[in-house]
């Protein structure tokens, strides 16, 4: 694939690039071909391909249990792949997990942080596993404790944390080792609005900061918005891969959404009248059209059912979601199907560990 | 002025322009270490842990040695010389260091719980050093803890001699760190801590009661003689009770009269081979530990 050119993959093409060589040198820091994650008669992941550039922050975009958590455990050398290939800041997953684990920092969905120490001694520890040099370690764990804002509670028990303060020492600690690239899973997920543009400014600074590439799974779109560049995941399959705005210029002009007095008919009529798409999302109906402006007069006046709203916008990666799949992305939107593969998923995992 | 050049460094450090790390290996001995040294600042941190597992071995002395030594007349079974608290004294020992060995365990269920095995399981480190650190602090717990519970020893009327408890200390290390890695091998595959009170009922007090520690193992009838050789807290507490009467002054007649000694079919293990299969069951279940904690799904 092109690395300047179109970067937009549908469902299915082939990817063409070689696997990174051994030494990381080429420009992707992440390369999976074909990954397939099974949990028993489950398939979690359906054949990833991905290339992850050196530097960026990358977005992987989906909704409960689409397979984003399966495949960044995969990446991380926590769960192993069914089949396909990952190569991971040049080192092989499937066969060189230690390797890939120095070079790799972690921050996960749930904190796993020792609550019965202080942040310092939680840093000081993981600089230990890590084989952060000695005469470094005070200068590094002061460095990444002031970082993340924490400097102050360094000798507090973790216990006494808010859920904000962990997530960042936890971040301070996935960098405090140096990784190539730092995985965050859901980092930002049962925080507060403030709290996580806190934990974003923070990642941005690591980024600039030492110019780790950042891969991160999320379910909030407005978080998508800040990465470079995103991969959209449902069901296990990568639908769409390129940055915010390329993924937009997808849904093309503007999405016009109304409500009605019937949908099920106004659907049915946009349909017939103007051979466009009307999805339904949450009691409304949004329609993909080139031009908003001129779409929406001929709405008003050929349509037999009562329009109550009409509002016109530039796409958002929600409409490109919906687009691709059929339906929003949304917490509480995770349908019978994805719960039910979550489900099992935790079943199957169950059984091992 | 120290501070400003305190703040500089690690400025300097964090700036490092786009860091490719060096990959230090974490040498097996590091990784052990600091496995080891979590365990222990946690101990440390955590003393009412330690009183917890002390207060059962206490209440078993107080209760079953004082009930017993009197109901038992105060030595008409046991040799004269002997009662029946300062018998189990040195099963009381170990059972102090088989609980806090097992408890210690599962704390690796319980890291699980709150996440932080996640972070030991992603480190770039061996498995094998994570399931040895882990025996070897949970080890050191309960030798700890088996030490303390000497203090009870003037008390109930055990003579404590140097030697004595410099031969005791190295034997209730081996121990606890068989014991130890046991309790991983089972804990790193439990889920909640829900499985908990079914070790401990299934496992830690069958393995208590059988193993001698309360009563002699001398005289018993056939089948139960023949359970107790299977369990390995026999082959420990038989070492630490004669190495404490022993020092004691006992003569080698009354440990024979009270089965201080294991024998299998007539012939009476000496120490060495009761240590040495201590340490044989140590290292099969610290291999299925070390399994245990590498798989992945």
């Amino acid at each position: 694939m092109d690395r300047d050119g179109d970067e937009l993959i549908l469902r299915g093409r082939a990817a063409t690039t070689p696997l990174a060589e051994p030494d990381g040198s080429s420009g992707d820091v992440i390369t999976v071909r074909g990954l397939v994650k099974r949990y028993g008669p489950v398939e979690a992941v359906r054949g990833i391909d991905l290339d992850v550039h050196r530097g960026e922050i990358f977005g992987f975009l989906g909704p409960n249990g689409a397979g984003k958590s399966t495949t960044i455990s995969v990446l991380c050398t926590l769960v192993e792949a069914t089949s396909g290939r990952a190569v991971v800041a040049g080192c092989d997953v499937d066969r060189h997990p230690q390797q890939v684990r120095a070079r790799i920092g972690l921050v996960f969905q749930d904190p796993s942080l020792d609550n019965q120490l202080t942040a310092r001694e939680n840093l000081f520890f993981h600089a230990l596993a890590y084989g952060v040099p000695r005469q470094e370690r005070p200068a590094r764990i002061r460095a990444a404790l002031e970082m993340v804002g924490l400097a102050d509670r360094a000798d507090s028990q973790v216990i006494t944390f808010s859920g904000g303060m962990k997530r960042r020492l936890e971040i301070a600690r996935g960098v405090l080792h140096y990784p190539e690239v730092l995985f965050l899973d859901e980092p930002t997920i049962g925080l507060d609005p403030q709290t996580r543009a806190r934990v974003w400014e923070h990642l941005r600074e690591v980024r600039q900061r030492t110019g780790t590439t950042i891969f991160m799974t999320t379910h909030y779109m407005e978080e998508a918005e800040w990465c470079d560049r995103i991969a959209i995941i449902d069901h296990g399959r990568i639908v769409a891969l390129g940055t915010p705005d390329q993924l937009k210029d997808r849904v093309g002009g503007d999405v016009v959404v109304v409500t009605t007095g019937d949908n099920v008919r106004a659907a049915t009529e946009i349909e017939e009248r103007f051979g466009a798409r009307a999805i339904a999302d949450d009691g409304t109906l949004r329609v993909d059209v080139t031009d908003g402006a001129e779409f929406v007069p001929k709405l008003v006046k050929g349509l037999d059912v009562e329009v109550r709203t009409v509002t016109v916008r530039r796409p958002s990666l929600d409409d490109v979601f919906l687009k691709l799949t059929g339906r929003a992305i949304r917490d509480e939107d995770v349908d019978a199907g994805a719960a039910m593969r979550q489900m099992m998923m935790r079943r199957w995992q169950g059984g091992r560990r | 002025m120290s501070t400003v050049t305190a703040t500089r460094t690690a400025e300097a450090v964090a700036l490092a322009p786009a860091p490719r790390p060096a990959h230090v290996r974490v040498s097996f001995t590091q990784a052990v270490y600091v496995i080891w040294l979590r365990d222990l600042i946690r101990f440390y941190r955590d003393r009412a842990r330690l009183i917890g597992a002390l207060a059962q071995p206490v209440l078993f002395l107080v209760v079953f040695g004082v009930g017993l030594s009197s109901a038992l007349g105060g030595g008409r079974i046991f040799p004269p010389g002997l009662t029946y608290i300062q018998f189990m004294f040195p099963g009381v020992v170990c059972m102090t260091v088989l609980m806090t060995s097992i408890f210690s365990a599962m704390s690796i269920v319980w890291d699980r719980e709150f996440g932080f095995l996640r972070e030991i399981l992603v480190a770039p480190i061996e498995r094998s050093a994570v399931a040895v650190g882990k025996a070897l602090g949970g080890a050191t717990q309960a030798m700890v803890g088996g030490v303390l519970m000497l203090i009870f020893a003037p008390i109930v009327g055990v003579r404590l001699t140097v030697l004595g408890v410099l031969e005791l200390i190295p034997l209730l290390f081996l121990f606890a760190f068989t014991l130890t890695a046991l309790g991983i091998a089972i804990a790193s595959r439990m889920k909640s801590m829900q499985g908990f009170q079914v070790v401990m009922n299934f496992l830690m007090m069958p393995m208590l009661f059988l193993s001698g520690a309360l009563f002699p193992l001398a005289g018993l009838p056939d089948w139960m003689t023949v359970i107790t050789r299977f369990d390995p807290v026999t082959y420990a507490v038989s070492p630490v009770r004669t190495a404490l009467f022993s020092n004691a002054g006992l003569s080698p007649a009354v440990l024979d009269r009270i089965g201080a000694e294991v024998s299998i079919g007539g012939y009476t293990l000496p120490l060495i081979l009761d240590v040495g299969i201590v340490v044989a069951v140590g290292a099969t279940v610290l291999g299925f530990a070390i399994r245990a904690l590498q798989a992945r799904d």
